[in-house]
């Protein structure tokens, strides 16, 4: 990076930070700092939305999805614009009717406070450790390719996002993630139109198609009903929808984001927004990811794309073994890549059997390159057991610092750091909110009218949990793949949550005693098949949903009818 | 199983145009889904 991408990475970050405190200064007002400005628009609302979701982990690992596996991933939205929809017709509008700060203050009117404890330190737990993924994800990739020091990276972010969301509130983040998913838009697009301008003559947007198609890396869409396949459309439909309908109707970090618009329609608006958006914008990510493929095969690519950790242990005892992997990979580059021309010539010809002769020798020269890159795999776990062995999160950033021009290369980090700082921003203001509202109010209920010292407790408490997760993203270790680490970690949690959410909403004769046990065994019984079944995490929504509600109509039988005084409590 | 609390807000129009409720709003994201998934399919079979 030289001195104009510093400008434009700094000028973005700091710039957004500085506009979103500045503007948000004035903010004394519980219902502004907890909901956001009530003069908000459905397109802030869904940008904000949709900034929540999109974190750095999308824009880092994605494009090394569909570079490495190809599009399928995609599936894993097909469940979200059918949440949406419940979400906009069921959820919200009983949120905004009861004029909740959170999710889990709902609960506590509909059944009981350890119900609403439960859920509300359930969320506490899964989000607190996100939002220490959320900052390290980013920070571990750019720190290693940029060779910048780790824990100055975190903390120089963390603090970044805690002043403005301590100053402002939710009306600073919603404010923020509109500037921050400008830049997030403009860096990706800009990537894409150097990605296609720097393809091979002749090659284009469909010759690149057909050859991710030809090597495998466009199959959108698989019917396979094998249970241990992560991404099929069933896993997509089923096990998407409940994981989406958890996230959006249930986790704090998003229903802050769409409760406070001024009116229902706004808040709609914005859910509609991203249930139309969210699946083409996440395949256009993964094709970025599938086009840097096709990139690749007629470049020089590295056999092990984090060339820092490759680097590190080629140095040691190993350097033979490397440099010969290396030199064999580049060779095996060099016969796919003239293994494909010959398959795009042929396909010029018309001649069906020399197409079908040349693509199946373009699959096997890909095959045999793929099969270094595997040894070289190998190779790093030989010389240290710990070796970090994925490469694919290093992808896209390497194609960034050795593709694009000084200025795009400062605008595409920017892109990363405002899709960490978007999401964070917003898990710690939920976090924060959270906290004061359905742990802090209770254990205080006098201090509840008093609205200045709500407002207060509210930032400490938004600061307190930047500091955690500033914290436990310096010392913690994380799975090796971050997307899938915290999709998983959500999984584990979400299913519970949402089967608690509706039982709330459909079956009124259950109370609070019956949900709340039967939510701890269900969530008892999810860590456990986790810890020993092998099973596609997505599944894991279903069945600890299932196991909750389930549960909670068979001890609500044992117990009898529940106490009519539990109706109509308020929290 | 029960219906949800049946006293909620007004259903509000929509206010976008072409749709006078929103349940066709609603129809509309389903059929633009149907439709999504539908063009990825024929995109990975083209491509294939």
């Amino acid at each position: 990076m030289n001195l104009a991408d510093w400008v434009v990475l700094l000028g973005t970050m700091i710039g957004i930070a500085a506009y979103g405190s500045w503007r948000t200064r004035q903010v004394r007002s519980l219902n502004t700092y907890l909901k956001g400005s009530p003069s908000i628009g459905w397109g802030t609302i869904g940008l904000s939305v949709m900034a929540t979701q999109a974190s750095a982990i999308t824009f880092l690992s994605i494009p090394g999805q569909g570079f490495e596996s190809g599009i399928g991933f995609v599936q894993n939205y097909f469940g979200l614009p059918l949440a949406l929809i419940i979400v906009c017709a069921v959820f919200l509008p009983i949120y905004r009717r009861l004029g909740v700060y959170t999710a889990y203050e709902y609960l506590g009117r509909r059944f009981d406070d350890k119900t609403r404890l439960l859920c509300a330190g359930l969320f506490l737990l899964q989000r607190g450790l996100a939002a220490g993924v959320t900052i390290y994800a980013p920070a571990i990739i750019l720190s290693t390719v940029l060779g910048w020091r780790l824990d100055l990276v975190i903390v120089g972010a963390g603090l970044l996002v805690i002043v403005y969301t301590v100053t402002g509130g939710s009306q600073a983040v919603s404010l923020t993630q509109k500037l921050q998913m400008a830049v997030i838009f403009g860096g990706m697009v800009t990537a894409a139109i150097v990605l296609l301008a720097k393809l091979p003559d002749g090659l284009g947007f469909s010759g690149a198609a057909h050859v991710a198609g030809a090597l495998g890396k466009l199959h959108a869409v698989d019917v396979s009903l094998d249970p241990t396949r992560r991404y099929t459309l069933w896993t997509g439909l089923l096990g998407g929808l409940f994981l989406s309908l958890s996230y959006f109707g249930t986790d704090q970090s998003q229903v802050q984001r769409y409760i406070s618009g001024p009116s229902l329609r706004e808040s709609r608006l914005g859910l509609v927004f991203n249930a139309v958006l969210k699946i083409p914008m996440q395949f256009s990510i993964l094709l970025l990811g599938a086009f840097l493929f096709v990139f690749y095969q007629f470049g020089t690519p590295p056999v092990f794309f984090n060339q820092s950790e490759w680097r590190r242990l080629a140095e040691g005892g190993h350097a033979e073994t490397f440099r010969g992997l290396e030199e064999r990979y580049a060779a095996a580059v060099t016969a796919s890549q003239a293994a494909i021309r010959d398959w795009v010539r042929a396909r010029e010809s018309d001649d069906a059997p020399a197409v079908g002769a040349a693509r199946a020798a373009m699959v096997e020269a890909n095959h045999r390159a793929e099969a270094v890159r595997a040894e070289a795999k190998t190779a790093l776990v030989a010389a240290d057991p710990r070796a970090k062995t994925k490469d694919s999160d290093y992808v896209f950033i390497t194609f960034i610092l050795t593709e694009l021009p000084h200025g795009a290369i400062g605008l595409l980090v920017a892109v990363m750091f405002a899709a960490a700082l978007s999401s964070k921003a917003a898990e710690l203001n939920a976090l924060g909110t959270t906290t004061t509202i359905d742990l802090w109010r209770r254990l205080r209920p006098l201090a509840a009218a008093d609205e200045a010292r709500n407002v207060r407790v509210a930032r400490w408490f938004t600061a307190l949990w930047g500091l955690v997760a500033i914290g436990f993203a310096l010392f913690a270790g994380f799975a090796e793949n971050l997307i899938e680490a915290t999709n998983i970690l959500g999984s584990i949690f979400y299913g519970v949550t949402l089967g608690i959410f509706l039982v709330a909403f459909f079956f009124r004769r259950v109370g609070g005693s019956a949900v709340f046990m039967a939510a701890v065994a269900a969530q008892a019984s999810v860590i456990a098949m986790y810890a020993s079944l092998n099973l596609g995490y997505l599944w894991y929504n279903v069945i600890g949903c299932a196991i909750c509600i389930g549960g909670s109509l068979a001890l609500q039988a044992v117990l009898g009818p529940r106490m009519p005084s539990h109706a109509g409590r308020t929290g | 199983m029960t219906r949800p609390p049946s006293d909620l807000p007004t259903d509000d129009e929509p206010g976008v145009p072409g749709f006078r409720t929103w349940r066709g709003v609603y129809l509309f994201v389903l059929g633009w889904f149907v439709l999504v998934v539908a063009l990825l399919a024929v995109f990975s079979r083209f491509f294939s």
